[in-house]
């Protein structure tokens, strides 16, 4: 019997305590057939087809899509990057509430996290801009879907769907716009505010119900609060779910022009 | 009696014609109960299931092939009783049609049914690959590029934070966040119920919604649909104009100020544009 160097010895040992362990009981209950993770992937038409099926958040996507609609300048990947800004706001958006009271404290709560807290600053300022970036990147995505007539038969109505996710992205941003509790927070949502009065018949109602009282105040912070960080997320959340839906009932990516 | 389409009648009549070498005529009238079926001297090469005679009640006569349920014809008992188990009163089975009564063939070609598929496709194949890895990989480096752009933009800009809120201090200009600023540069041109209210809800809200269901050119090319590229460049030059004015060129008072003589009235870009 042919002795091996030590060398090969350790490269054997490490391969079948890795193989062991990948093809053990623990990664085969964790991860579903057709797994990269799993003992024994091989790159195959049925397993790639696995990695989107068996996996809960990859099969959001169709296991083949359209050739042409993997090039990346026909979408530049603007839905795609809406909803993963959604997803970065939600996570420094979670974070940032362990640190911000929706009272007379928010500004000081505010300097604090700028000045005392870990990353405080680096999160709040990705939160911003990465809410102004949605707003810029939502709206890019809709003129995109215009010039390239997606929204015509049979996606009427995922573009009602989507003109609605538009507003929602817009009320989002605008709610979080006075949680700073800054000047430049309550004199914006003052002119924003005062837009929403001069509405017809209801002017008064919709603004007295949007500030809480007859000006912006710490009632209008706690109301926006609550709009901003539960109301208007579940609301859009559930429109995102339908407007991700339809895509894949209308057929996935609209045509080449 | 059971409704047979004309062509399959005369198909099964050619072929009880050819296998028995009589004319087709006559094949039809045996088959229609006009005239005694042909008795062939050779007995037929088919292993005969059923040894009793077929009972009268089963010739094909027009007039015995009745709908109506057994148990309620006034027949006699034993006939009803002399009828096999397997024939239900239910005469609309086509089993019933016993077209060859005493030559028991137990099977033969009524029609042949070429090999087409009976549901159209409609759909056309389309080029299409898979999705691991050829759009799940460039779509994770979109994400790993937005993510450091991100990170990036949030080490070098500072998000504002002015003086702590206070109500009996206007700021002049008090400008609304820069999605709203066009609108906001709007209504200082028109009255605030047409630039405030019938601008934003009626054109922003519900013809933007609408849209597909005005324009119903089915056309995608833009060559095709020049008056629909037309109108929304037309809108979003419209709204990004005044966006830009209202970011940029708008002072103290409204007035209209220039960026580089002036200065910005922008508190969003505070820390990251400095002037004075």
């Amino acid at each position: 019997m042919q002795k091996l160097s030590l060398r090969d010895r350790i490269k054997e040992a490490r391969v079948s305590a890795g193989d062991s362990f990948r093809g053990g009981k623990l990664m085969s209950s964790i991860f579903r057939p057709g797994s990269p993770f799993r003992k024994g992937y091989v790159d195959s038409p049925r397993n790639r087809s696995y990695v989107v099926m068996n996996n809960v958040l990859y099969h959001l996507h169709p296991v083949k899509v359209k050739r042409h609609g993997v090039r990346l300048s026909y979408t530049l990947c603007l839905g795609g990057l809406s909803f993963f800004l959604f997803i970065v706001l939600t996570i420094t958006g979670i974070w940032l509430m362990f640190y911000f009271r929706p009272t007379e404290l928010a500004y000081v709560d505010i300097q604090t996290l700028q000045t005392s807290i870990a990353f405080g600053s680096l999160v709040r300022n990705m939160h911003r801009w990465g809410a102004h970036l949605m707003v810029l990147v939502v709206f890019l995505h809709m003129s995109r879907v215009f010039y390239h007539g997606a929204y015509k038969a049979p996606r009427e109505f995922n573009w009602v769907i989507g003109v609605i996710l538009l507003l929602l992205t817009l009320l989002l941003s605008f709610t979080g716009y006075l949680l700073p509790w800054d000047q430049l927070a309550i004199w914006a949502v003052t002119v924003g505010g005062n837009m929403a009065g001069y509405t017809p018949v209801i002017g008064a109602q919709a603004k007295f119900g949007l500030f809480a009282g007859l000006e912006a105040t710490t009632a209008t912070l706690l109301r926006f609060y609550v709009l901003h960080v539960l109301f208007l997320p579940f609301i859009i959340v559930i429109f995102m779910a339908v407007h991700f839906w339809r895509v894949r009932k209308d057929g996935g990516i609209s045509g080449p022009l | 009696m059971v409704d047979i389409p004309e062509h399959l009648l005369q198909r099964s009549a050619e072929a009880r014609a050819k296998a028995l070498g009589i004319s087709v005529e006559q094949a039809l009238a045996e088959m229609k109960g006009e005239s005694d079926p042909t008795v062939i001297s050779k007995e037929p090469e088919v292993k005969i299931i059923d040894e009793t005679p077929a009972p009268a009640a089963e010739t094909p006569a027009p007039a015995a092939e009745t709908p109506a349920p057994a148990a309620e014809t006034p027949a006699p008992a034993v006939k009803v009783e002399e009828k096999p188990a397997a024939k239900a009163p239910d005469s609309d089975a086509p089993d019933e049609v016993d077209f060859a009564p005493e030559v028991k063939v137990t099977q033969r070609l009524l029609t042949v049914v070429k090999a087409k598929p009976i549901q159209k496709s409609v759909s056309e194949p389309v080029d299409k690959v898979n999705t691991w890895p050829h759009l799940m990989l460039p779509e994770f480096v979109a994400l790993m590029a937005m993510t450091a752009f991100l990170i990036f933009l949030s080490a070098i800009l500072q998000a504002p934070l002015l003086e702590e809120a206070n109500p009996n201090v206007t700021p002049n200009p008090a400008k609304a966040p820069w999605y709203f600023l066009g609108l906001q540069e709007l209504l200082s041109y028109w009255d605030p119920q047409i630039a405030g209210v019938m601008i934003p809800l009626v054109l922003g809200l519900v013809v933007w919604m609408a849209f597909p269901y005005i324009d119903r050119n089915p056309e995608t090319h833009p060559s095709k649909r020049k008056f629909a590229i037309m109108f929304y460049t037309f809108f979003l030059a419209g709204a990004g104009v005044l966006t830009i004015i209202g970011v940029l060129f708008r002072g103290p008072g409204w007035n209209w100020t220039y960026p580089w003589i002036d200065g910005i009235w922008f508190d969003d870009l505070l820390d990251w544009i400095h002037f004075e």
